[in-house]
Formats: C-alpha cells, structure tokens, sequence
C-alpha cells in the first residue's frame, strides 16, 4: 500500500537537476501528490517553461514512485501557481549554504531593474549587501550574476519571479 | 481552426521563431554578458513557444513538436518582425528587441485578463519571466537611444512591431512607443520571407532527416 507521506518522503529524495543540493520538494514545484490504492498522481508545476530538466524531472519522480510500487501519473501543470516564494526556508538555506543567493521575496507589483541594481541582495558567503548586479541573466534562466564588492567573489543570485 | 487555437498558434511561432534568432548570438555577442543574456532570452521563448504550442496542439489533437516542426513554410503564422536575420547587426537586434518586448508586455496584459483560465494561466506565467526581458530591453534602449544606428533601426521596425498586435491593441502600444499607429505600413503574418525560408530549412533539417522517429 503506497501512502501519501511516502510518496513525499520518496519525492523529497529528487535533487534539482541544475542545482542538486536543493530538492523537488524544497523547490516547491509539487503541487499535489493524489493516492488511490496502487495509482500515484503529482501535479508538478515547471519553474521556468524553458526549463530543460522539466523531462528529468518527470522520470525521476516517475521513477521514484515506481521503485514504491505505485503506478505514477505525473501532470505538468502550465498555470501561474509557481513562484520563488514556494521556495521552502530550508530550501532558501541550502541554496545560501551552496552559494547561491535565495530569491528575495515577491512583492505586489513585478521585480524593477533599479532594485536589482541596488544593494539590497546579500552576498551567500560573507553576508555583505555591498554587492552589484553584473548580468540580469546567468548559467540558466532562473539566475542572474551579481559581484561581491567586499569579498570580491561573484555569485549567482536566484531570479524572484 | 478555432479562435483560440489560432491565437495561440500565432504567439507561439513569433516566441520560437525571435528565439531561434536570438539564440543566433550564443558565441558571437559583442561581450560575454549578451552572450549570456541572449541565450537565456532565447531559451525562455523557445520555453514560452513550447508551452504555447502544448495548449494548441490539446486543441487540435496533435503534438507540441508537430507544431513546431512539422508544418510547412507557408503553415507558419508569425510576424515579419521576428523573421530577419539580424546576427551581426546588433543596433536592429536591439531595436526589435526593445519593440518586440513592448508589443508582448501590451499582448500578455490582455491574456492575462481572459475569461479562458488556461490561458489567462499561462500568460501569467510567461509574464512572470518576460519581466526581466523588459528589463534588459529598456537598459540597452537607454544605453542606445541617441545612437544613429539604433534610431534608424526603430525608425524602420516599429510598422513591423504594430503588426505583432491584433488591430485593437495597436493603438496602445503605438502611443507607449510614441510613434504613429500608421497600420497602412504594416505586414500581415501571412506571408514568409526569404529569411524565414532558410531558418526553416535549418531548424527541421534534423527532424525532416527521419520522419516519424522518436529522439
């Protein structure tokens, strides 16, 4: 018998493709997990659409839901219920701790490039905000590069969407 | 076709048509940072095309990558705009990417508030990663305004830029853009250009290389 606390526990083992030391569950990307005796439905949202891990994803909870003798059905859902905000706190930290700075919180209205060239964003290895924004973009689409003024070490800050 | 579905296919091949152009700059930007910039600009619209075409394609009973690249030519329903080859020409790259992204901001303003929830989903979500293209296009516009190069290029692409819209939204962003919302100068999405017809024989070589076969 498959439960739903298993599943999660099972999905909670899938890293992110891209950056491994944050989970599925952590990303906040599982929007519901549905057990009806062997049949195992997840609706998975994608974090960006040109996500290229979207299919890695799929397989692997597809997978991990096998290896619990579940039969998986994995739904992408295309709505607007994803945001860095679904990012859990430990997920914020073990982004932080593997140097990537966690996306600021979302507010009312959409990010503006001048507070992306403020000084607002900290820096994850040695805390300071005297840091700037070298490139609104970065190694994937959720990321830009900013600089570290104090430490002078570049780092990859998490795009808030 | 219905409405919807043909809407839904005319968004979706300017997105995969302006990112396969602007993935044209991945390797020979002018300096590193576009060279960044530009392939996650393409790899966000490719992303948004594909998420597009997804929607269609339930509607039609087909596939996202049928869509994409199974349809003739004259199938195709993008703007001119997003069509020319502009690699190596980066004051028109960024002239087109300054208006594309302002017809686009008018365009998912209007999806997002659509009764169809499906769509109006989707668009919400696509804004959510357009924002930081805006972003990008408004820097380099300021950077770039004064420049003759850059203002002959907006000169000549804004007729395009309206043509992106449907005719009741022209108006607005002709008045955002502060040019003259003349639609005499504009091109319908009906017609291929040459440059279309060597982009397509470049991005479905490898498909049409062995039809039917699953990659």
């Amino acid at each position: 018998m498959v439960t739903e606390a298993a599943v999660w526990d099972a999905l909670a083992e899938i890293p992110d493709p891209e950056i491994p030391v944050i989970s599925l569950v952590d990303l906040g990307v599982i929007r519901g997990v549905d057990v009806d005796a062997q049949r195992v439905r997840i609706e998975f949202t994608p974090t960006f659409l040109g996500c290229p891990a979207l299919e890695v994803m799929k397989g692997a909870m597809e997978e991990q839901i096998r290896a619990l003798g579940g039969e998986p059905e994995v739904d992408v859902v295309l709505d607007d219920s994803w945001s860095t905000d679904r990012i859990t706190p430990e997920g914020r930290e073990k982004l932080r701790a593997a140097g990537f700075a966690p996306p600021a919180p979302r507010e009312a209205a959409p990010p503006k490039l001048i507070q992306l060239q403020s000084q607002a964003f900290r820096c994850p290895y040695c805390g300071s905000t005297d840091t700037k924004l070298e490139n609104i973009f970065g190694p994937t689409p959720c990321r830009s590069l900013r600089y570290c003024t104090s430490c002078r070490q570049p780092f990859e800050q998490f795009k808030t969407i | 076709m219905s409405e919807r579905a043909t809407q839904l296919l005319q968004i979706a091949d300017d997105e995969l048509i302006l990112g396969w152009r602007d993935s044209e700059w991945t390797g020979i930007a002018p300096n590193l940072e576009e060279d960044v910039a530009f392939s996650s600009i393409a790899q966000n619209e490719i992303g948004h095309a594909r998420a597009l075409y997804e929607l269609a394609a339930r509607d039609l009973g087909t596939t996202a990558d049928e869509l994409a690249f199974d349809r003739a030519p004259h199938e195709y329903r993008c703007a001119g705009i997003v069509e020319h080859r502009f690699a190596d020409d980066w004051a028109r790259t960024i002239a087109r990417h300054w208006l594309y992204e302002a017809a686009d901001a008018v365009r998912l303003e209007a999806l997002k508030a659509s009764d169809d929830t499906e769509v109006a989903g989707l668009a919400a979500k696509i804004d959510r990663e357009e924002v930081y293209h805006r972003m990008h296009a408004d820097m380099w516009e300021e950077r770039l305004r004064d420049e003759p190069r850059f203002k002959e290029a907006v000169e000549e692409l804004w007729p395009q830029a309206l043509a992106l819209l449907p005719e009741d939204k022209r108006a607005t962003l002709a008045q955002r853009l502060n040019v003259p919302s003349n639609s005499l100068l504009l091109s319908g999405r009906e017609e291929r250009s040459d440059d279309f017809a060597s982009l397509w024989e470049e991005m479905t070589i490898v498909r049409r290389s062995i039809p039917g076969a699953v990659w």
